[in-house]
């Protein structure tokens, strides 16, 4: 009697194991899928660019890129002008927003008396959620005025006099230009920064934080032999999120950058971004070479941010690879 | 009893109320394109709803948008700021009208000028717009302007970032009065603006760049203009007047334009009357010649519509209706759309 009820428990068993085993191929595999619409759309939109920019790639080659001319009345177009603004916007953006995020994230960690910790770690999360047409709207009503009148005028009297930087503070002080796009950008990207660097610096374990001051090290020498190297992977991490942001963001830009499309010395001189210049002239653009030129701008931001990651790979990799992780 | 009688009824209003939306869908039309006249033709679907209850849908897209997509046949109507060239009307079989008119002004910041109170004429402008005039104290603007005290202040451009209609008037108008703008600056929807320029996105944009930077000089249509409360600029026109922009001068402009062309789209640009404005343009509807009666009635009878009713709507937004005789003109031409 005990035989048939045995081989009656196996097979139950048996029949459980096999639907687990279709439960997790099905997992697996819808979960696969999911990935590869990811990887499928990157591939799409890769292919889809540059079908659409082929005319224009055909008709300016690679000299495209060191171009310096975007007249749609000629029919001309080179993108040097958009990278240089593009480039020169982010790299100022980041050069203000690392330290001041450094910064507040240290003090959030580190000095902060408790009770301030939260309003403050929440005030600057809330900024990250700010719509990016806020910042444009924003800076060129309140903060282009201000710098206009206030904080261009004494800049040039500091540094107009000075050789090789004279030159960057030169011209008309109108409040739009490079420099505001910087700023401004710089504003919009210390929250994502800030809050990455704030998470990782709050993964240094106290054990070694308590030793160093123990032995007697000062604020500065622990977040510099202690709480730095040990997250310095996640701080990169977060740097190139700050970058990747400004590389591609739009209205801000837009609004602020004076939208010109030239290269000029000063950074208080209007300039332009390869996303403002899409979002100005998509929606009017004349089909053909000018439609075709603005698909390539495209792709050339693409290769940008994609570089970049790379770039940030590389650095990660190889930090990792210094501490022997 | 009584609430089995109060549910029918409510069950009857319902099929009722449903057989009567179903019956205003079929005459709903669809149309996409130009955005300076967004604000009117919004305005004269909603009141032509209210009078007919038949629904206007449309979509500023901007008037490029616009005629690809009537010719890609996927709206009712088109709505496009820059005419579409005669051989285009004959090839898509697309029937063109204007709708209402307007004006781009130019307006300015120099501190101590009062609007109205500085005088240029097309081809100083058009030195100014192409940057080879870059100071307010400049002879040839001094020379318009006897007996006033001009600073001595940078000039910064402020044009617009997006390519668009009112740049399309405004070039236009430019290159026609100097060959060295046509040269420098071009013609068109986007043009080269020289290095003292500054972009700005919209009307809004332009408006307040030239607000907000100290020796400014801009280009905005009217009815943006007025809104902001610009500071603009007395323009010289054909006959030798100094003209500041306002409905009137831009409805002598048009009265003296003859609109009897295929396509309804004379050339605006620096008519000849005694206070003609001289940078006044239309903005125009597209229709098909053929196609499914039902949408091409429900087209005309809208347009037809707002001709008769929607004129008063319009220049409180700030635009210019269509002289009389130009509205019997257009009236006639819609006939064309069967």
């Amino acid at each position: 009697m005990s035989e048939p009820s045995a081989t009656a428990g196996i097979d139950l068993h048996a029949k459980q194991v096999r639907k687990f085993r279709l439960q997790d191929r099905f997992f697996h595999h819808s979960t696969q899928i999911f990935a590869f619409v990811v990887l499928a759309a990157l591939v799409g939109i890769l292919v889809s660019l540059s079908i659409e920019a082929w005319p224009s790639l055909k008709a300016f080659g690679p000299s495209f890129l060191w171009t310096n001319i975007w007249s749609v009345p000629d029919d001309k177009f080179g993108a040097l002008a958009a990278i240089y603004g593009t480039v020169t916007t982010s790299v100022l953006a980041l050069l203000i927003a690392v330290p001041v995020s450094f910064g507040i994230a240290l003090f959030l960690t580190e000095t902060c008396p408790l009770w301030l910790r939260r309003p403050l770690g929440t005030a600057i999360e809330l900024l990250a959620g700010i719509p990016s047409i806020v910042y444009g709207i924003w800076g060129l009503f309140v903060f282009a005025p201000l710098f206009a009148d206030h904080i261009q005028p004494p800049l040039q009297a500091l540094l107009g006099d000075v050789p090789i930087i004279g030159g960057w503070f030169s011209g008309p002080p109108i409040g739009v230009g490079i420099l505001t796009a910087s700023i401004v950008l710089a504003l919009m990207v210390i929250p994502f920064i800030a809050s990455v660097m704030r998470d990782v610096f709050e993964t240094v374990p106290h054990v070694l934080k308590e030793s160093a001051y123990g032995i007697g090290c000062t604020n500065w020498e622990v977040v510099r032999n202690v709480v730095l190297p040990y997250t310095r992977v996640g701080v990169i991490g977060g740097i190139m999120l700050g970058l990747g942001r400004a590389l591609g963001e739009t209205m801000a830009v837009t609004f602020v950058i004076g939208n010109a499309n030239r290269i000029n010395g000063s950074l208080f001189a209007p300039g332009t971004s390869i996303a403002s210049t899409l979002a100005n002239e998509f929606g009017e653009a004349t089909p053909g070479l000018h439609i075709a030129s603005l698909f390539a701008l495209g792709l050339v931001l693409f290769i940008i941010t994609f570089i970049v990651l790379a770039i940030s790979r590389w650095l990660i990799s190889r930090s990792m690879g210094s501490e022997g992780l | 009893m009584r609430t089995f009688n109060k549910l029918a009824q409510g069950t009857l209003a319902a099929a009722m109320g449903l057989a009567f939306s179903v019956g205003a869908l079929a005459a709903d039309i669809t149309g996409a394109g130009a955005t300076f006249p967004y604000a009117v033709y919004t305005k004269w679907a909603e009141a032509y709803k209210t009078a007919t209850g038949n629904q206007v849908n449309y979509q500023g897209i901007g008037s490029s948008g616009g005629v690809k997509q009537i010719k890609a046949k996927t709206v009712d109507f088109a709505g496009s700021d820059a005419p579409v060239p005669v051989a285009d009307l004959e090839a898509s079989h697309l029937v063109q009208v204007p709708t209402v008119m307007g004006g781009v002004t130019i307006v300015m910041n120099v501190p101590g000028f009062e609007s109205g109170k500085l005088k240029l004429d097309g081809m100083t402008a058009a030195d100014i717009f192409r940057g080879a005039i870059t100071k307010w104290n400049d002879p040839a603007i001094a020379k318009l302007n006897p007996g006033v005290k001009l600073p001595d202040m940078a000039i910064t451009v402020a044009h617009r970032s997006d390519g668009s209609g009112t740049t399309y008037a405004f070039s236009n108008y430019l290159a026609k009065q100097s060959m060295a703008f046509k040269r420098d600056v071009g013609a068109g929807n986007t043009v080269n603006w020289p290095a003292n320029g500054v972009g700005g996105k919209g009307n809004p944009g332009v408006a307040a760049n030239v607000q907000k930077i100290k020796g400014a000089i801009g280009y905005v249509d009217i009815a943006d203009a007025m809104k902001n409360n610009m500071n603009f600029v007395a323009l010289k026109n054909r006959a030798g007047n100094f003209i500041v922009p306002n409905q009137q001068s831009v409805a002598d402009a048009a009265a003296g334009a003859d609109f009897h062309v295929k396509g309804m789209a004379p050339d605006l640009l620096d008519q000849s009357a005694k206070n003609a404005w001289p940078i006044t343009t239309a903005t125009f509807m597209l229709a098909y010649e053929k196609g499914d009666a039902a949408k091409q009635k429900g087209v005309v009878d809208f347009y037809t519509w707002s001709l008769n009713n929607g004129q008063k709507m319009a220049a409180e937004l700030g635009f210019v209706p269509l002289p009389p005789n130009v509205v019997k003109m257009v009236e006639a031409e819609m006939k064309n759309i069967k």
